[in-house]
């Protein structure tokens, strides 16, 4: 299936329909009045209806933030809620303008799919589930256990080096769907349980006894997710990848949406560029310069954002870990704005 | 002395008819027929009373005594918090009712699907009960009036100075209707030409309805629907591309036209040549012949036939899923993901109360179909 997606991407690519619709991305959106954005179908904390329906989570809200960086009005995206396999041809396709919807990236993925990653939302990264009751205070501690894991996934594979590298014996219960995966978990036929932490959260919602299980601290895999763009279209790219930069240094400058008005009163200068009170960084961008006070105005800045969706007071009870910004031990880093 | 003439008796009224012997009327004898008829039946009544008497209690507690129905999170549905055992947790569906219904269809705009239901029971009861005059009438509201309105109402019109609502606001129960009855207001007709085209002797309307139906019966209804969404957008211009649903309805039309095609087939064929010739001898037409000859007594014996279709394509709405349209069950399973209901007991209510919805639907098709034939149940029956 993928093998045929990709070829008609490249086959259309080929045909020069792609390339002709990528072209002007900006000014595109502009005549819709609305950012497509690709989203998620259901992942807690990234991308999920609430009680009335409304689309909430970090994925999401990254999106409503380039809606707010380029109209000033947060809602004005449409969701086109995307299955893993036909998201990136949606994006070849013309079908979205960005695809937001925790998307792993990889080399293959840029180098043979016609698209190019903007930045890195969320750094993501495989772990593992335990009951309480094994006592179990690292992964290290897993020799000789059975462990239960979705089929046919990354996920496989990088538990299988992990055993390797680390020369410790394990066996594996295989399954079709991680919902089987997380059942056979649930009712002891397996003492660990592993995928992608973001997911591990979620799912331990899920389990009969959520409590009585915990997440071991290591991080076996790399999984960067991120927005990402058609290839062949930097302005668009470069607004993408700004509006990222945008909410990491708004959090870095310590401009939130609740104190936005009086900052873009200060004299200091970097919060002068940062808010457009000073040079013509948003004009650049084809935005105006205000674009980081209308971002943090309509949904905050990155810790707002994290917090609001899958912080430690959610259900989801994710730590920042390697999302914290640089200067507090994360990965999270944004080039300056002058 | 008395006479036998005194003696003699003359009923002058019948006696009252006393009930017949316990043994041949009455409950004992029902159960006796019917449950208890031999040493088998007996043991496999007893079995299935005690299969009744193990599973219907619980059941009554898990759906209706233990059930939560009022829930704000997904706290008020777990047994260790709220402190006793929970049944179905009711109070899910109730929080998203709306959400399930209408999807994210703007909360002050939603009297506009409200109407569009009320003008559809109205369209539906005006062409199905049999009581209610001017059917002509009702045939060019369901078919024509209320399609135009209906649309104008859902998505709006600038033109009418009625605010548009983009079609992926539209979710839930809303999508599943407006699919579901797409499909059948436009299979019907279509089915019916193809059907005609595919036994017609002219080669071009024969040959294309046989391409047609062969070609569409040949590919699986989700490879429509992924052709009509995903790969369709490569093929044209930017400017060109229909809205994803409206191109999700046309496929899923043209798909039950095909199988529409083919049941009003079988029962064109069971029309006798006989009939033909006769409306042939009376000098009609092909198409008075067809309209009014052979078509009535076509269709009636395709009752089963047809409803199968629409059960068929009411329960095959939910393939949409699969393109991102958010069709009643897909709503319900988003929901599932929402991490403040995310608990192990709420896919089992948020499935039931969808399967609860699809029954009520089919059923009630299926049993109208069956008053429909007994209705029509003039000959043919021996």
């Amino acid at each position: 299936m993928k093998k045929i997606i990709a070829a008609a991407v490249v086959a259309a690519a080929s045909f020069g329909l792609v390339t002709a619709a990528s072209a002007g991305t900006l000014d595109n959106v502009k005549a819709k009045g609305q950012v497509v954005c690709g989203a998620n179908p259901g992942t807690a904390g990234f991308g999920v209806p609430d009680q009335k329906g409304n689309w909430t989570g970090l994925d999401v809200d990254y999106c409503r933030a380039i809606a707010a960086a380029i109209f000033n009005d947060p809602t004005k995206v449409k969701f086109v809620p995307l299955s893993s396999k036909d998201r990136f041809t949606a994006l070849a396709s013309g079908e979205v303008d960005v695809l937001i919807r925790n998307s792993t990236w990889t080399m293959s993925r840029e180098t043979t799919l016609g698209v190019i990653w903007a930045g890195i939302n969320f750094y993501d990264g495989q772990g593992f589930m335990v009951n309480k009751k094994l006592n179990v205070k690292s992964a290290k501690e897993l020799a000789g256990a059975t462990i239960c894991v979705q089929q046919g996934t990354t996920t496989e594979l990088n538990l299988a080096d992990f055993f390797r590298s680390n020369k410790l014996e394990y066996k594996v219960v295989t399954l079709g769907t991680s919902e089987e995966a997380l059942k056979a978990f649930d009712t002891g036929r397996c003492d660990a349980y592993t995928t992608d932490r973001s997911g591990l959260a979620a799912d331990r919602l899920s389990m009969s006894k959520p409590d009585d299980n915990v997440i071991l601290p290591e991080i076996i895999s790399k999984e960067p997710l991120g927005p990402l763009v058609r290839q062949g279209d930097d302005q668009w790219l470069n607004l993408v990848k700004w509006v990222h930069f945008a909410l990491l240094t708004a959090e870095e400058d310590g401009i939130t949406s609740k104190n936005v008005d009086e900052k873009v009163k200060s004299d200091d200068p970097e919060l002068k560029r940062v808010l457009g009170t000073e040079g013509k960084f948003g004009e650049s961008l084809g935005l105006s310069n205000a674009w980081v006070v209308q971002i943090v105005k309509g949904v905050g800045n990155y810790e707002e954002i994290f917090e609001r969706n899958v912080g430690p007071n959610t259900p989801i009870q994710l730590a920042r870990a390697s999302n914290a910004l640089w200067s507090k031990g994360g990965l999270q880093y944004a080039p300056p704005i002058r | 002395m008395t006479t036998s003439a005194e003696v003699h008796f003359v009923r002058t009224h019948f006696n009252e008819q006393s009930p017949p012997p316990m043994r041949t009327s009455g409950i004992v004898h029902w159960l006796q027929e019917n449950l208890f008829s031999s040493v088998l039946n007996s043991v496999v009544t007893l079995l299935i009373l005690f299969g009744l008497y193990k599973i219907v209690p619980g059941l009554v507690d898990t759906l209706i005594l233990n059930a939560v129905w009022v829930a704000n999170d997904s706290k008020a549905c777990v047994a260790d918090i709220v402190g006793h055992p929970v049944g179905v947790c009711w109070g899910f569906v109730a929080a998203h009712w709306d959400y399930f219904v209408f999807g994210q269809y703007p909360e002050t705009l939603r009297w506009r699907p409200e109407l569009f239901f009320a003008l559809e029971v109205i369209g539906l009861a005006w062409l199905l009960v049999q009581r209610i005059p001017r059917k002509d009438l009702g045939m060019i509201y369901f078919f024509i009036v209320f399609p135009i309105v209906g649309f104008c109402l859902l998505s709006g019109s600038e033109t009418l100075g009625i605010p548009t609502v983009q079609t992926h606001y539209w979710g839930g129960f809303l999508v599943s209707i407006v699919i579901g009855t797409v499909g059948i207001v436009v299979s019907v007709p279509l089915g019916i030409l193809l059907a005609l085209g595919r036994r017609s002797h002219m080669p071009v309307a024969r040959s294309s309805s046989v391409v047609m139906i062969e070609f569409i019966r040949g590919v699986p209804l989700i490879t429509v629907l992924f052709m009509a969404n995903v790969m369709f957008p490569l093929f044209v211009p930017e400017g060109w591309r229909p809205d994803s649903l409206l191109r999700v309805l046309v496929g899923v039309a043209l798909f039950f036209s095909a199988y529409m095609a083919e049941t009003v087939r079988g029962g064109l064929q069971a029309i006798p040549r006989g009939q033909y010739e006769a409306a042939q001898a009376l000098g009609l037409g092909y198409w008075q012949m067809m309209i009014k000859i052979i078509l009535p007594q076509a269709l009636k014996i395709v009752i089963p036939g047809i409803v199968n279709n629409f059960i068929g394509l009411l329960k095959d709405t939910t393939l949409v899923a699969i393109v991102n349209i958010f069709d009643f069950l897909k709503v319900i399973e988003a929901s599932l993901n929402d991490p403040v209901w995310r608990t192990s007991g709420m896919p089992f209510a948020g499935y039931l109360f969808a399967a609860i919805v699809y029954f009520i639907l089919c059923y009630g098709m299926a049993r109208y179909s069956m008053s429909v034939e007994r209705r029509l149940a003039t000959d043919n029956r021996h």
